[in-house]
């Protein structure tokens, strides 16, 4: 897997709280070929349903190209377990996403893709989201060693990640790979449960 | 004396593999159940060169991309989606998991097909790729959903990586009325803790009212854990869960069936386990609920109003709030039950076991659906077992459409979606914003209420139609 290092780039803010798996991919655009799906970002946010882009929908908005970041509210990408939901955006150039919280299938995905999801305060985020409606195109930086976040407004804030998922992304370790590395341990619970669980 | 550990604690130690300094579990998995989306996993599998370790441990079923209403895989119109139902027969036929196949009539959706068929058992570890998962800790499992890595993952290693979430408990207590189901229970829930309630959490339901549920009830319950954000959700397995497994064709049998017995009873919460968090509600206070927005956490009894955005208490809720009932064609202040709905669906892991099938066909019963609705039994074995009761003439001489099993219109990947502003009555668990189609308004309820507004046309509270 690709390592995650540091991130500074242009940052997109999406307001709405709970914002669901639905609405970062369509149900209609899953189980097709991931080069297909990547269109389908946002898809009906960004468009009504008569293809016309929605100007309301950050996307649209002068100012946002390039952008690798999402900054979201609350409860963010909460829904399915598709990965799509992450790969999509990754797919689109959007590698962190920062949020007060997310789903936790989500979250546990976006660490299967080289992504780093980032809880910050609630209050926090609401300030950078502002900070990036005021400045289309501001950017932020992530830098994962030191678990940093420099805002728009040059403001530093520390996030918590747990060490394994950092040390993982950092590497860009294979998690099969490494799991492949506990083999006689798996081995040895096999046959532990074997005796004791005999009916399985 | 040893210290009082809850159920998911019991479990989650049970399957440690390797526990890290870090904080890190690598747990053991004792099912993976598979469906029609599973093919990515496979896939990723195949890249790696690799088998999968445990064949043994997987059992399989398309769900997702068959038709509801026919049961030849030729008939599904886009080729990609034929190709992943046709993918799971050749997958599973290749590494030696047990599928369940269209045209079986143990076929159905993952999470109705786990438990009828005895593969979900109590005290087991089981993952899915799908994140109502969580529907099988009704039986007193830890299950939860993951994405296709891992899938992949457990494929290759039968195992996954896992920080150990937090324990919650949630309290239902006293008696519930008449025409209030489980489906209301959890709409009363997520209503009360919210969408994130439980992110993070393992929640187990404890109480009067949860013990007093049939198995069938528990699953619709611990299905919509993931609408409350939780990892996972369980009930303590008992005499109601021991019954309901015996006899199911992948239960032990014999000796070993009172070996699992026996275990079995170990399991439950010690009495004073302590949980992260406690939440309780009082049965006897929930009434039939209908979602007006565009969130689970939207639920209202079924005698309240359109809620009003400016009774929000900060402009964001406003907002949102606005955002929602625009997309759902609603005016604040109106009473729920003077909401037209167009349409009904009956069906999806949550609601579409035979109980769900008896408790919509006893409100159908000698009325006619004025509106176009739709039943879709959860898998072959229910459909069957509704034909048998006679249930299908119910629904067909009110004029509902008796469909094949499967997802449908949950989702609408199948195809059975809804059109633009339609406004449906629907026993699934999420009220998306396009989630059965785009445009589509969806409020969830009960199957007796969905049923309530076949035969009426609006909302109606299906207690007064239970005479
Ligand atoms: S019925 Fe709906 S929620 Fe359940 S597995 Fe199928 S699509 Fe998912």
């Amino acid at each position: 897997m690709e390592p995650f290092t540091t991130l500074e780039a242009v940052a997109i803010p999406i307001d709405q709280p709970n914002l669901d798996t639905d609405q970062i991919i369509p149900a209609r655009f899953l189980g097709k070929p991931r080069d297909s799906q990547v269109k389908a970002v946002f898809h009906d946010l960004r468009y009504a349903p008569d293809g016309t882009p929605r100007p309301e929908f950050v996307m649209n908005q002068k100012g946002f190209a390039g952008a690798r970041i999402v900054v979201a509210e609350r409860n963010f990408a909460c829904g399915s377990s598709r990965e799509n939901a992450v790969t999509v955006m990754v797919d689109n150039g959007l590698r962190a996403f920062i949020a007060p919280s997310f789903g936790d299938i989500f979250f546990n995905n976006c660490f299967q893709n080289a992504a780093l999801p980032v809880r910050l305060e609630a209050g926090r985020v609401a300030e950078i989201r502002a900070a990036l409606h005021a400045a289309p195109g501001a950017r932020i930086r992530i830098d994962l060693a030191s678990q940093t976040v420099v805002g728009p407004d040059g403001r530093t804030d520390r996030f918590e990640i747990d060490s394994f998922r950092k040390d993982c992304l950092l590497k860009g370790v294979d998690e099969v790979n490494l799991t492949l590395g506990y083999e006689a341990e798996i081995a040895a619970f096999e046959t532990k449960q074997r005796g004791e669980m005999s009916w399985l | 004396m040893a210290a009082a550990h809850t159920m998911f604690e019991k479990i989650w130690q049970r399957h440690v593999v390797v526990d890290r300094d870090d904080g890190y579990t690598l747990l053991y998995i004792d099912r993976h159940l598979m469906h029609d989306g599973s093919a990515a996993g496979f896939a990723r599998l195949r890249e790696r060169k690799m088998k999968l370790r445990r064949p043994d441990r997987g059992f399989a079923t398309p769900d997702h991309y068959v038709l509801s209403n026919s049961r030849s895989i030729a008939d599904i119109p886009d080729p990609h989606h034929r190709r992943l139902v046709e993918q799971i027969r050749q997958n599973t036929a290749e590494s030696g998991v047990t599928l369940f196949d269209l045209g079986d009539e143990r076929q159905g959706i993952a999470h109705v097909v786990g438990p009828e068929q005895g593969v979900t058992q109590p005290g087991l570890t089981l993952v899915c790729g799908d994140s109502h998962t969580s529907t099988h800790g009704a039986l007193g499992a830890l299950a939860f959903g993951i994405g296709s890595s891992e899938v992949a993952h457990v494929m290759a290693t039968q195992c996954l990586w896992q920080r150990k979430p937090k324990a919650m408990r949630v309290t239902v207590d006293g008696a519930l009325a008449a025409g209030v189901t489980a489906k209301d229970v959890i709409l009363a829930i997520i209503a009360k803790i919210g969408t994130a309630g439980a992110v993070g959490h393992v929640i187990e339901y404890a109480g009067s009212a949860i013990r007093g549920l049939s198995v069938e009830g528990r699953l619709t319950v611990c299905n919509m854990s993931i609408e409350a954000g939780g990892r996972a959700g369980m009930v303590a397995p008992d005499d109601t869960t021991i019954s309901y497994l015996e006899g199911r064709p992948f239960a032990p049998k014999g000796a070993a069936w009172d070996k699992a017995v026996a275990f079995w009873r170990t399991i439950p919460s010690d009495a004073g386990a302590t949980f992260d968090r406690d939440v309780s509600l009082d049965a006897a206070a929930i009434t039939p609920m209908v979602t007006w927005g565009t969130s689970p956490e939207d639920a209202l009894p079924i005698t309240g109003r359109i809620p009003e955005p400016s009774s929000a208490p900060d402009s964001a809720k406003k907002d949102s709030m606005q955002r929602a009932l625009d997309y759902m064609g609603l005016v604040p202040g109106t009473p729920l039950e003077q909401v037209p709905v167009d349409r009904v669906f009956i069906g999806s892991c949550t609601n579409s076991r035979i109980e769900d099938l008896r408790a919509a066909a006893k409100v159908v019963d000698g009325r006619k659906a004025v509106i176009p609705s739709w039943v879709v039994a959860g898998s072959g074995l229910v459909k069957k077992q509704a034909e048998a009761e006679g249930l299908d003439k119910v629904f067909r001489a009110a004029g509902f459409e008796w469909r094949e099993p499967g997802c449908s219109m949950c989702v609408g990947m199948n195809g059975d979606t809804g059109k633009p502003q339609q406004r449906i009555a629907s026993t699934s668990n999420r009220n998306f914003i396009g989630r059965q189609g785009p445009g589509v308004r969806t409020h969830l309820v009960s199957p007796a209420m969905a049923a309530a507004a076949a035969v009426t046309g609006h909302f109606t509270d299906v207690r007064r139609l239970l005479g």
